[in-house]
């Protein structure tokens, strides 16, 4: 309790290191899993491909996330503000001016990189638990601001937007939900290879720098303050981009959709994946998505017990998250080759 | 000017809640540098099992002491069984392990004791404090347990030797292991402190706030909103943020045009971050030095 100042010796990093080269699948599996996910639609129903459609959605999320804390090491717990934002982006542009559903993801995709740029800005200074509690702060404001009577004209207040669904395109005959799906899995795919190869690139470097060492990083000429900021960024951009395809996918947006308990289930879809490992997103998704319904079957009264011991089983089991169980498999594999 | 005066005293009424949940969550930030985020929840757990102690007819003070004795040994159970084989684990995934643990208590606290609300009593009394319609006997009294238990700390980790030995085996836990200090017991211990501190917060917010599962939720945030503001190493600053946070809560709404109870809490919470920006380690913090 000593005022003293004090020094604190490294080697407690808040997020461990993970060399870029783990940070992604290989060529072939990544082919495997995308023919898999191409052909999904012939052979289920359409209730599953909207299951999938929202898998894909949550997995962009925990991606993004993935990159600001796993590639610069930044947390956030205010994910969910920048997915509420990018929802009704689209969901306004759409409903009040009539813009096509396809042109609103790069409008709501660009307004969060601004929003996540300039929000990053001041928190420059914050790192850690400050930062949590500073991304904490937005996400719970946002539902508020979204409730602003000014607003209501645009946002519709507490009740919300209804979004129409689309058709799809060119006469091609397939349901809405079907259409919906291939769409959303293009805009993943092409997000998902601009990530890998963002994290490859100068600034995927710089992010790495950052998060192992911010002081060696700056000695070394990175621009720190701008890395960051552009983390936030580009991470509120790509979560912008899914709250979009979320609103139109579940056909709605209310300020109550977009609450702390969606930024949590975000964190949580991130650590379950194995945190800075892209791939483990969509498996974390998968889990936020899946595991919460099991625990409800399981028992309607203690869902949450359920959910919470599913929860520590998990993390218990793999520390690191899909990560672990990748790597381990694929040395399992090696060996049973030789 | 007495609109304002008022508007303060009911501010450090209600912040005496946030200051003494801010102080269960310096205790334990202390002893293993997280923030527990299921410590809202563990302490609710601990109101209940002493609201059901007096339903079964134990007087008020027995009911506080054995529910003491339960959440002392709770938190030491629960780190020694759940959370030290997670110490090796990363940062996130402890975080993880408490958003369970707060689901797992929530829950069952739930299916035990039903999410209909509960009277709880105060030993305090509800009369108006000195003739003052702001400050019931109870908060008063509520606000001189925060500062008693403050000081009973003070002199705990100053001058005891297991205060000491905790310091040091938060502070620099290799060395501490050195000079034989059972650094993993000091973290149990850690726990169990901060788990009876949290249980009495819970046993003095009760009574304001109402027995039931979703007690501390709002609480809890504001705890730890108190906690940073005066910096997470100082037991000292908690409570001074707890009581500022009150008196910035209630002056905003007061003065604020526009703010309803909706947005009391991002006000406080932007007016912290900006407090932050300014001092990052908090207003009472140890500023910390980084090793390249």
């Amino acid at each position: 309790m000593s005022a003293a100042e004090e020094v604190v010796a490294e080697g407690h990093e808040a997020v461990e290191a993970v060399p870029k080269r783990a940070m992604t699948l290989g060529t072939t599996t990544s082919l495997v899993v995308l023919a898999a996910l191409l052909i999904v639609p012939a052979f289920a129903k359409n209730f599953i491909i909207f299951q999938i459609t929202m898998l894909l959605i949550y997995g962009l999320a925990v991606l993004a996330l993935n990159i600001l804390t796993g590639g610069s090491g930044q947390f956030s717990l205010g994910q969910s503000a920048f997915y509420a934002v990018g929802a009704y982006t689209s969901a306004v542009l759409m409903e009040q001016f009539n813009v096509n559903y396809a042109l609103t993801l790069p409008i709501a995709g660009v307004i969060c990189f601004g929003f996540g740029y300039l929000f990053g800005k001041p928190a420059l200074r914050l790192s850690g638990v400050y930062l949590a509690l500073a991304t904490f702060a937005l996400a719970t404001a946002m539902p508020q601001l979204l409730k602003l009577n000014f607003l209501e004209h645009w946002t519709g207040g507490v009740q919300g937007l209804v979004v129409t669904k689309p058709d799809a395109p060119f006469g091609l005959k397939m349901s809405q939900d079907t259409w919906l799906y291939y769409f959303t899995l293009a805009v993943t795919v092409a997000i998902y290879v601009f990530s890998v190869n963002l994290l490859r690139s100068r600034s995927g470097r710089a992010f790495m720098a950052i998060r192992d060492n911010e002081i060696a990083a700056s000695s070394m000429g990175v621009n720190v303050a701008l890395y960051k900021t552009l983390a936030f960024g580009v991470s509120a951009g790509i979560t912008g981009v899914s709250g979009a395809l979320g609103a139109i996918a579940v056909q709605f947006v209310a300020p109550d959709s977009y609450t702390i308990t969606l930024a949590i289930s975000l964190f949580l879809g991130m650590v379950v994946g194995g945190v800075g490992w892209l791939p483990g997103s969509f498996v974390g998704a998968a889990f936020i998505i899946f595991v919460p319904n099991m625990a409800e079957s399981i028992s309607k009264g203690l869902s949450g017990a359920v959910f919470g011991v599913l929860l520590f089983l998990v993390i218990f089991l793999v520390p690191h998250g899909a990560r672990q169980v990748a790597i381990v498999s694929q040395q399992m594999l090696g060996k049973l080759r030789k | 000017m007495e609109l304002f005066t008022n508007q303060i005293l009911a501010g450090i009424a209600t912040g005496a809640i946030y200051a003494c949940m801010a102080l269960a969550v310096v205790m334990i930030y202390q002893a293993i540098d997280h923030l527990n985020f299921a410590q809202g929840e563990m302490a609710m757990f601990a109101t209940f099992i002493s609201w059901q102690l007096m339903q079964w007819g134990v007087p008020y003070w027995g009911a506080f002491v054995l529910t003491l004795i339960f959440a002392f040994i709770g938190g030491i159970a629960i780190e020694r069984i759940l959370f030290k084989p997670l110490a090796k684990a990363p940062i996130l995934t402890n975080v993880a392990g408490f958003i369970a643990l707060f689901a797992i208590i929530n829950s069952c606290a739930g299916l035990i004791w039903d999410f209909t609300i509960k009277q709880y009593p105060t030993p305090f009394g509800s009369a108006p404090f000195l003739g003052s319609q702001l400050i019931s006997t109870h908060q008063a009294g509520m606000i001189g347990v925060t500062v008693l238990l403050l000081v009973a700390l003070f002199f705990f980790f100053q001058y005891t030797r297991i205060g000491l030995a905790m310091r040091a085996a938060a502070a620099l836990p290799e060395s501490a292991r050195l000079v034989g200090i059972n650094t993993s017991w000091m973290i149990a211990l850690g726990w169990g402190m901060a788990s009876a501190i949290g249980a009495i917060a819970g046993m003095l917010i009760a009574p304001v706030v109402f027995l039931e599962p979703n007690m501390m939720g709002g609480v809890l945030i504001y705890g730890f909103a108190a906690a940073v503001l005066g910096g997470l190493t100082s037991p000292f600053g908690a409570v001074v943020g707890g009581f500022l946070m009150g008196i910035f809560e209630n002056l905003a709404g007061t003065y604020i045009p526009g703010v309803g109870n909706e947005l009391k809490l991002p006000i406080a919470l932007a007016l912290i971050i900006s407090v932050l920006v300014v001092k990052p380690a908090g207003l009472f913090g140890r500023h910390i030095v980084k090793r390249v």
